[in-house]
């Protein structure tokens, strides 16, 4: 990143908005911190009315109990499974649909794009009780294909609008080249386009998984009975406890759920935000 | 993005040649694309949200004007149609208007709180040197990055009456934020601003970034003070992109129900933190009144198209392309 400043600004206020800066930033780590630390903690320290900022015999107990206890190795695969699937499945549909409203003109094109805007203004939420009806119709109740297959259907419309910026941005010359070179049309999609947009798809791949890792009231709602098919945020609500909560537990599965998204953000951090940038500057 | 709805024809920075729209049309019949090209690559997409987003948005209207309730799921009852009546007796109920309005203000609250951190955040960065910048913007990060549930547990644990550090260090004894209607709600507040304010400040820092320099020298140059600046040149150039941040945050935060249900237990002690995305959830699959759910399901969906349409509109009377 380059560095940027708006001329004229004084170096005692640099000062100050780079401790600010710093403060905020230890602000907004500190619940992440307090996450990995008190599961770090051991059992008898993490009860403790006088909390410590740091642990001075830091166990592995708390995971332990959650990998043996609730079958949470599994949880962990149907949630990444799930993810996965939405996450390559939007990215296929996604692009062939922002190919088609930006490389070609058609009668209800502009329809089709108010449509996908507004699609993505319906809340999720309420869609639900319909949605469970159609599942347990389509006899996917249970299963992780109920997970799939709405998520996929809820990141389409984001994806296919942030997406268009991205199709748009490569020159039309490049088709006319790979015509005269005697590629067909669907040749040209996947030899020259794809690869091209796929900063693109990495950016709005990462607005996929995120909704589909985080998904909380589908996982609730749809697999009610087999347990053995539920996805990691069910398996963190065992360690809340009518008496006293498992906080050891919750932290541990806590982190354990909220590694893999950090990582995948760190390894796009940089495609991440030059794609919303891109997204957001046409 | 939605400013981007309808693009003017050659916008800034679009690398494309100015002859674009006749070459396209006479291409397809050059290339083996016929005039059903189009239609092949959006139908996967259009098959998926017409079965799984235009059916059910049907489907969910449809049983709100149903008498649906356990037993006509399990077939002990024939359905009736009960027409508005479903809705009759929502707005009857002093329960629903009270969580309607709470719905209302809370998800302002945290349009606004979003939108102010993100913000101010975003102009601090722009003002800060390489290492600073760095660490907010991983601070950052790792808090878009957590998942709503595991942000909420731990939230609430670092709130929590007996073992959190935070009422240790703001001497507060005991205190339980969960217990009291209000602190609960500002409980789940924090939280939601702390996970959706990063979206907010990164694209919004882009924007500052992408404004040219030179138009800020001269405007410093002629005087005028940062905040004269950020008023007069940069927040007009980044009208678009903040459009785009506010209705993000306005759909996430009407939305929210992770955190509701997972920090106040499932809508708060005698549901005083009930959200309606959290009571149509209770109505439909704790009371098995599933079309009581779903006329509250109709409510949030004709609300959040109604906000969003007055938005658009006020946009566009602003001369945004849209």
């Amino acid at each position: 990143m380059t560095a940027f400043r708006i001329p004229g600004v004084r170096r005692p206020g640099r000062l100050l908005a780079e401790t600010a800066a710093l403060l905020t930033a230890v602000v907004v780590a500190f619940p992440l911190y307090w996450m990995v630390l008190s599961a770090l903690k051991p059992a008898g320290e993490i009860q403790s009315t006088e909390p410590r900022p740091w642990t001075l015999s830091p166990s592995l107990d708390s995971f332990r109990r959650v990998f043996e206890q609730q079958d949470f190795g599994r949880y962990f695969l149907n949630s990444l499974l799930v993810a996965t699937a939405v996450v390559l499945a939007s990215a296929v549909i996604a692009f062939l649909a922002a190919t088609a409203v930006t490389r070609f003109r058609f009668r209800f094109r502009t329809t089709l794009l108010v449509m996908f805007l507004v699609a993505q203004m319906v809340p999720v939420e309420a869609l639900t009780i319909p949605l469970f009806f159609l599942m347990r119709d389509a006899g996917l109740l249970n299963t992780l294909g109920s997970l799939v297959l709405p998520h996929l259907a809820f990141s389409l419309p984001f994806a296919i609008w942030m997406l268009r910026g991205f199709v748009r941005a490569v020159p039309e010359a490049l088709e006319e080249q790979a015509r005269i070179d005697g590629a067909s049309h669907a040749r040209f999609l996947w030899t020259i386009l794809f690869p091209l947009v796929l900063p693109g798809l990495v950016a709005t791949s990462v607005f996929s998984f995120i909704s589909t890792w985080n998904d909380f009231l589908f996982a609730k709602s749809f697999l009610i009975s087999d347990t053995s098919q539920s996805t990691l945020p069910m398996a963190l609500l065992v360690f809340f406890k009518p008496d006293e909560n498992d906080w050891g537990g919750i932290m541990a599965g806590s982190t354990v759920m909220t590694l893999p998204v950090l990582v995948f953000f760190v390894l796009v951090q940089r495609r991440l935000v030059s794609g919303l940038g891109g997204a957001v500057k046409d | 993005m939605t400013a981007t709805a309808t693009a003017p024809p050659t916008p800034p920075g679009a690398a494309r040649p100015p002859a674009r729209r006749p070459r396209s049309r006479t291409a397809n019949s050059r290339t083996g694309t016929s005039a059903w090209t189009p239609w092949l690559y959006l139908l996967p997409a259009l098959a998926v949200l017409g079965a799984l987003l235009v059916y059910p948005v049907y489907q969910l209207g449809l049983i709100s004007f149903l008498e649906y309730t356990q037993a006509q799921v399990s077939g002990g009852e024939p359905t009736s149609f009960r027409g508005l009546a479903n809705y009759t007796a929502l707005f009857a109920d002093p329960q629903f208007r009270q969580v309607l309005l709470a719905t209302v203000v809370f998800a302002a609250a945290c349009v606004a709180g979003t939108l102010a951190v993100g913000c101010a955040l975003a102009v601090l960065l722009t003002r800060v040197r390489a290492l600073p910048r760095l660490a907010l913007m991983l601070a950052a990060l790792g808090a878009w990055a957590t998942p709503a549930v595991t942000g909420s547990t731990v939230w609430v644990f670092l709130f929590d009456a007996d073992f959190g550090p935070v009422n240790r260090l703001l001497g507060l004894g005991d205190y339980s934020w969960t217990y009291g209607r209000y602190s609960a709600f500002a409980l789940v507040l924090l939280e939601v601003v702390w996970c959706s304010f990063p979206f907010v400040m990164v694209t919004v820092y882009a924007g500052i970034r992408a404004v040219p320099t030179e138009v800020l020298e001269a405007a410093a140059l002629d005087g005028a003070s940062p905040w004269r600046i950020w008023r007069t040149v940069t927040a007009p150039l980044l009208r678009p992109i903040l459009a785009v941040v506010t209705i993000q945050s306005v759909i996430w935060d009407f939305k929210v129900f992770t955190q509701i249900y997972v920090m106040t237990n499932g809508g708060g002690i005698a549901g005083q933190n009930l959200v309606l995305n959290v009571y149509a959830y209770q109505q439909a699959f704790a009371s098995s009144q599933y079309s009581l759910g779903a006329a509250i399901g109709v409510v949030m969906l004709l609300l959040l198209l109604a906000v969003t349409l007055v938005y658009l509109r006020l946009l566009r009377r602003q001369g945004e392309e849209l």
